[in-house]
């Protein structure tokens, strides 16, 4: 059977500088400049980071000599850092925006999930933008038609679809685009991010329906920061960095690749650009992780340890906590705030202190996310994976192997066993994910 | 199978997507209707207020002050023929001028054939047309139950061919535009000046028929001169058109619409990369 993708030698150039300044004005005033043989007023404004394949030049490439094949039926999940080529590689496909070189060959329709919701008219009901959506998804009428008891169950809108979308909460309103999504008949689904959407029972419904649609023989390229959702729904991973394939291969080596990629905690950030609605407003520069006051990039796990962020705020933002969450294998284990309440954050640089019990932490690869999130209307920003760090070893006490899971729990249990006939009581007490009677608790 | 490849070359086009897509232009003009209903109380009659009031200030100025002869047919409904047919012309091209700047969102999402749009917009602008050409209508019947000579004959048959000229015209002209602001933002505050002019240029004020001999070539490169005066020679019987005008007018329209459609196609493959 042909590949349902075949991507060859793709490259996609972006120009820096002039990039979107495009007046007639300008143009003029850069060659009145070059006709008089003056420096062009208007040349190399450097936005964001510097090119990273040559520098001084006016462009980078987001893609370079990308290529790789995707079969029928395959769930490909697609990771990397922010700004290493990801949405390009999506935009591609999906045509949004055209190659500078290469080619895509497609078999099969194939509907490209950037967002949820796209074209949804406030003024329009339930039911027509459901239709004109599902429209603009490269579905007709007809099969909105077919579809659309299924979408609405699916929403569980049945009572609203008459009603104008403004006067939705935001929640029914994801729900429904969602739902149109969902439901497309396209042999090739290319979906970004949009299980970030909804409520915890919203997401798990998406995910179970990406399941259902994986499972159905129709290829999907998936792009995640959810490493956990990447890890349950991908039959293979490719990993992006710096606009070229740095691993394609089975899901759990691809994801491990890709966690050796991050940077360690106490080096600069790569990407300091968070995402959500603060992100102008908010950087990270540094994640570090301290123990008896050296920084460290292996913590051990019978002492306490302290995890900085420093990050500046270039506004002040009221309500503010920032936030760390830690991650293991792609599932976040717990988030913390620095306060639970919010408290203002004045512009400048900013420096937040977590610290953290002895253990806590089974040994294992760690990643930390950052952020920050406003008490009051829930504003955000937020990098998904900052860094990453190790908790090392220790053959000395069996409770910290590493193959016992990801965090120490202290629980009190005990066994009753019948071996006279009567239940007795025995003296086994023992630490999460610990079953062996003599290992008992070793710690307070 | 769909082949994705570098925009390179001009004549790239992809119409066939079009047809395939024409559900998307059916719910898009519906979604105009409906949005363009849904906040105001007046809803329809808003279209009515703008050629009224127009025709009214044409009549004041250009026929009261300055006198200019409207081929013997009543004033009012002179302007009023001029300024409706002008009218849809002037919102189709203003509205698709700016397709790739308000529709930018939607274009960074998701891809269909962005042609989908301008067409939309030409066939949802023909509400407010059709609006404004009942009350035309109207005018005209009282005109006529008053005893006025007003032929308003089979040749009405032929309007509608009128009306798809200048929804062609309107969208090659409105494609080239949007096409040009993508790299250039301030031509988009040329365009209302621009139409201005243009309907200064067309007889639209007065009548073809007080054209001096030395400036008739503007009627031959203008083709919304022979549209606009063929509008009234259909709705009101007076109005001056030639036969090779007219073959003039839907040449060059027809170029302007294959020029802008080479454009568009060749704009929208690397639009989304300047905004």
């Amino acid at each position: 059977m042909p590949p349902a993708i075949q991507v060859s030698e793709l490259w996609k150039r972006y120009r820096y500088g002039t990039l979107g300044y495009g007046t007639l004005r300008h143009d003029l005033q850069s060659w009145w400049a070059r006709v008089r043989g003056r420096d062009d007023p208007n040349a190399k404004l450097h936005l964001r980071r510097p090119p990273a394949n040559d520098a001084g030049s006016d462009h980078f490439w987001a893609l370079a000599d990308v290529s790789f094949t995707v079969e029928p039926g395959e769930v490909v999940g697609i990771v990397g850092r922010n700004g290493a080529g990801k949405s390009t590689l999506l935009k591609v496909l999906s045509r949004v925006t055209a190659p500078t070189r290469g080619e895509i060959r497609l078999r099969g329709r194939l509907a490209s999930l950037l967002e949820v919701g796209t074209g949804f008219h406030p003024d329009l009901t339930g039911r027509e933008n459901v239709f004109l959506n599902g429209a603009i998804l490269g579905m007709t009428r007809a099969e909105v038609r077919r579809q659309f008891d299924a979408i609405v169950a699916f929403a569980g809108l049945e009572r609203f679809v008459d009603t104008p979308v403004k006067r939705y909460s935001s929640g029914m309103y994801v729900r429904l685009a969602f739902a149109v999504a969902a439901h497309l008949e396209a042999e090739i689904l290319v979906v970004d991010e949009v299980l970030a959407v909804g409520d915890a029972s919203f997401q798990r419904k998406a995910l179970g329906r990406m399941q259902a649609v994986a499972g159905e023989g129709r290829t999907v390229l998936f792009v995640s920061h959810n490493l956990g959702a990447v890890r349950s729904l991908c039959t293979r991973g490719l990993v992006i960095a710096d606009g070229a394939i740095s691993f394609s291969g089975e899901t759990v080596p691809a994801l491990e690749h890709y966690e050796a990629s991050l940077a360690t905690v106490g080096d600069p950030l790569r990407s300091s650009r968070p995402a959500g609605p603060l992100a102008g407003v908010v950087g990270f520069s540094r994640v570090a992780v301290r123990q008896e006051g050296v920084e460290v990039s292996r913590v051990d796990p019978t002492r306490g340890f302290e995890v900085i962020v420093e990050g500046r705020a270039e506004t002040p933002i009221g309500d503010a906590a920032v936030a760390l969450g830690l991650f293991s294998e792609g599932h976040r284990l717990f988030s913390l705030h620095d306060s639970t309440e919010g408290v203002n954050l004045p512009a400048g640089d900013f420096r937040s202190h977590f610290e953290m019990p002895s253990h806590l932490l089974r040994p294992g690869r760690f990643v930390l996310g950052v952020g920050v999130r406003r008490a009051l209307g829930g504003d955000w920003a937020w990098i998904a994976e900052a860094a990453a760090f190790e908790v090392s070893e220790r053959w000395d006490e069996r409770l910290l192997q590493r193959d016992t899971g990801a965090l120490c729990v202290s629980v009190r249990a005990w066994r009753e066993t019948a071996s006279a006939g009567s239940f007795t009581l025995e003296d086994a007490v023992a630490g999460a994910g610990q079953s062996r009677r003599e290992e008992g608790h070793d710690r307070g | 199978m769909t082949v994705i490849r570098p925009a390179s070359g001009w004549f790239d086009l992809h119409l066939g997507e079009l047809w395939r897509y024409r559900d998307l232009i059916y719910l898009m003009v519906r979604r105009d209707f409906v949005a363009q209903y849904a906040q105001t109380i007046l809803g329809p009659l808003w279209f009515l207020i703008q050629p009224v009031l127009t025709t009214a200030m044409f009549v004041l100025v250009f026929n009261r002050v300055a006198r200019l002869p409207t081929d013997g047919v009543p004033p009012y409904l002179f302007y009023m023929a001029g300024s409706v047919a002008w009218g849809y012309f002037a919102n189709c091209l203003t509205r698709i001028s700016t397709t790739f700047t308000t529709n930018a969102h939607i274009f960074g999402k998701v891809w269909f054939p962005r042609l989908v749009v301008p067409i939309s917009v030409a066939v949802s602008s023909l509400f407010a047309f059709v609006i404004q050409f009942a009350l035309l209508a109207v005018l005209l019947g009282l005109e006529a139950l008053r005893g006025g000579s007003l032929s308003f004959g089979s040749g009405l048959l032929l309007l509608p061919l009128v009306v798809l000229q200048m929804g062609l015209l309107g969208i090659g002209c409105g494609i080239v535009i949007s096409s040009l602001t993508t790299k250039y933002r301030d031509l988009v505050n040329l365009v209302a000046f621009g139409v201005q002019l243009w309907m200064f240029a067309t007889p639209v004020v007065y009548p073809a028929s007080k054209i001096p001999a030395r400036w008739a070539w503007l009627l031959a490169v203008n083709p919304m001169a022979p549209m606009v005066e063929s509008f009234r020679i259909l709705v009101l019987g007076a109005g001056t058109v030639t036969a090779g005008q007219v073959a003039a007018g839907v040449a060059i329209t027809l170029l302007i619409l294959a020029a802008g459609v080479v454009l568009f196609s060749r704009i929208e493959k690397s639009f989304m990369d300047t905004v």
